[in-house]
């Protein structure tokens, strides 16, 4: 009897996950499969209606010519840099409004759900606002610089490739899609953050603060290595997503002021160029650098946690 | 216990620090919507300036059809109502099944079901666009809206597989056992029993599954944009921002795509916060 049951339950298991896995197999795991096969051949948009029907010709030439562009390399750094700025400025300001909200006051419940505001908007429409906030002609932000704060000519903060701010040169454009995808993305932050403070047990905090423990102590001893885990995780998540940002980046700039990131490239190479195998070899490169990063990342902070 | 309670240096401090995270965050929808009710010379002449009357036009004139002088947002809408609608549909049909597996079956294998859909939530999407793309354009569907449809239920399976599985495994086991014990089968169980008391996780990942396909922009943009007359609502505000349309008009587009979204996820936030977030209290 206990043997049917058993085999009952792995059968209705099956038939119950399957949908799901029908549908991961043949979005996912097959396109990856022939992401893999277009990236070693020579394949171009012209030639889809004949495919499946003439012979592959297979080559490396997709990776070699990518190794060898100065654009795969400049868009290697700029992704790493908008993603790593991005992973730890909505942690960082997902940290601070956690922080900042976590006694209660009142009217906390609404002040967190406006919050989460800028994460709900569709990504389009946030875009079309700060284009229009940042725009050189009627935006809100040049014509403020230029009543106040005494700016000669408007800036095209989304054209600029670099500008000098007091002797230093700072990557405009790249700079602004970055506070961009904080503000997008911080609220994320904030809720998972919060959700792992509301389970720190205050009695830990009450316990230092008898010992003599200040505030300052208390966050730097008590809440911030509670909040380490879940922290590293966010960072993590966020350096994933951010790494194949295309929309955010393409929305605001279309690759303009040095923004192009590696997602824009494996787009450009697909649709502009019209090259299938050299978007494929783009978009492998890039996942097998994500990996390699992820891996070390992890192996660094393993040690970290031994020592 | 008087020294965790917070000075009133530290409580004014964190009022100040509210202000400005409030500012923060909506400062630039305010922003967009008080530049939406201006009147487009208005709003060149004087950046700064704040409005002299409602002049809601803007409005009108982004959601009527082109033949009537608008610039067809109206269309775009119902495109893109039509494929959530149907993405949500899909896919929360399939994760019910999926997630009640994933969380309640014993069955051989489960580890690396669950471990491939984790796998597949990580993984980098913009790689397999490619493949996808070449895919359904050899089936003849990537102008189309269907093929969007297909591709917006794969993109959201995983996500709202997550999601739900959270919701089942907080669920009180005892009713499901004491339904089986009376001789419930699998289908009668999951109709009778298990979807009437997990509704509200049921609705709240199908309204993160709607935001997602309702605000998706890359795979619209790679599979539509030649075929005006089926751009989503997302494509058809970012194509037309390339054209000389008022940014009045871009900017009345673009608060009424997102009023919805937003609408809808404050009735159903507890509920898509708490989904979302479960595992990270610990």
């Amino acid at each position: 009897m206990t043997t049917t049951a058993a085999q009952r339950e792995n059968r209705s298991g099956w038939l119950l996950v399957s949908p799901s896995l029908l549908v991961v197999g043949l979005v996912v795991l097959l396109p990856f499969a022939l992401v893999v096969v277009f990236g070693f051949s020579e394949i171009r948009l012209v030639d889809i209606p004949f495919l499946g029907t003439e012979p592959i010709e297979w080559t490396l030439d997709n990776f070699r010519r990518a190794v060898a562009s100065q654009a795969f390399w400049g868009a290697l750094w700029t992704t790493v840099l908008y993603a790593g700025l991005t992973a730890a400025g909505s942690l960082a300001v997902g940290l601070v409004l956690a922080l900042a909200l976590r006694r209660p006051f009142r009217g906390r419940g609404l002040v967190r759900a406006l919050l989460l505001v800028p994460y709900v908007l569709p990504v389009v429409a946030a875009a079309t606002i700060w284009k229009t906030a940042l725009n050189p002609q009627y935006g809100v932000v040049n014509a403020f610089g230029r009543a106040y704060l005494g700016w000669d000519t408007p800036v095209g903060f989304l054209s600029t490739t670099s500008a000098d701010v007091l002797g230093i040169p700072v990557p405009v454009a790249l700079l602004v899609v970055v506070v961009f995808d904080v503000w997008k993305s911080a609220p994320l932050a904030f809720l998972f953050l919060t959700a792992r403070l509301q389970s720190v047990p205050g009695e830990i905090e009450e316990a230092a603060a008898l010992d003599g423990a200040n505030r300052r102590q208390a966050l730097r001893f008590i809440l911030l290595p509670q909040l380490r885990a879940v922290a590293l995780l966010l960072l993590l998540l966020r350096f994933i997503w951010s790494f194949q940002t295309f929309d955010d980046v393409y929305l605001l700039t279309e690759g303009a002021g040095s923004t192009q990131v590696m997602a824009i490239q494996v787009y450009t190479e697909l649709v502009t160029k019209a090259d299938i195998g050299s978007a494929a070899a783009f978009g492998l490169l890039m996942s097998l650098i994500l990996c390699v990063l992820l891996a070390g990342y992890v192996l660094l902070s393993r040690r970290a946690d031994e020592s | 216990m008087s020294g965790v309670r917070p000075t009133r240096a530290a409580r004014a401090g964190r009022a100040v620090l509210v202000a400005i995270a409030l500012v923060w965050s909506l400062g630039p929808v305010a922003y967009g919507v008080v530049l939406s009710v201006r009147p487009y010379a208005e709003v060149t002449r004087d950046p700064l300036g704040l409005p002299s009357q409602l002049d809601l036009s803007a409005f009108a004139t982004a959601m009527r059809d082109e033949s009537d002088g608008g610039f067809g947002l109206g269309r775009f809408v119902l495109n893109s109502l039509g494929v959530a609608l149907g993405t949500v549909l899909l896919s929360i049909l399939v994760c019910i099944l999926g997630a009640y597996a994933a969380a309640r079956l014993r069955y051989r294998g489960r580890a690396l079901t669950n471990g491939i859909i984790l796998a597949v939530y990580l993984f980098p999407g913009i790689v397999l666009a490619v493949p996808k793309f070449v895919i359904l354009s050899r089936l003849g569907l990537t102008s189309t809206l269907v093929g969007l449809l297909i591709v917006y239920v794969a993109a959201t399976v995983p996500v709202a597989l997550y999601m739900m599985r959270n919701f089942f495994l907080a669920l009180p086991q005892s009713v499901e056992e004491a339904a089986i014990m009376d001789g419930c089968t699998l289908g009668q169980l999951l109709v009778r029993v298990v979807l009437p008391i997990a509704v509200p996780g049921v609705v709240a990942t199908a309204i993160y599954v709607f935001m997602i396909a309702w605000n998706e922009y890359f795979y619209a943009l790679l599979f539509l944009v030649q075929h005006r007359d089926r751009w989503t609502a997302p494509l058809g505000i970012a194509q037309l921002g390339d054209f000389q349309v008022p940014v009045t008009v871009l900017l009345a587009g673009s608060i009424a795509v997102t009023v919805p979204v937003v609408i809808v996820f404050f009735l159903a936030q507890r509920y898509i916060v708490s989904g979302l977030v479960q595992g990270a209290e610990r």
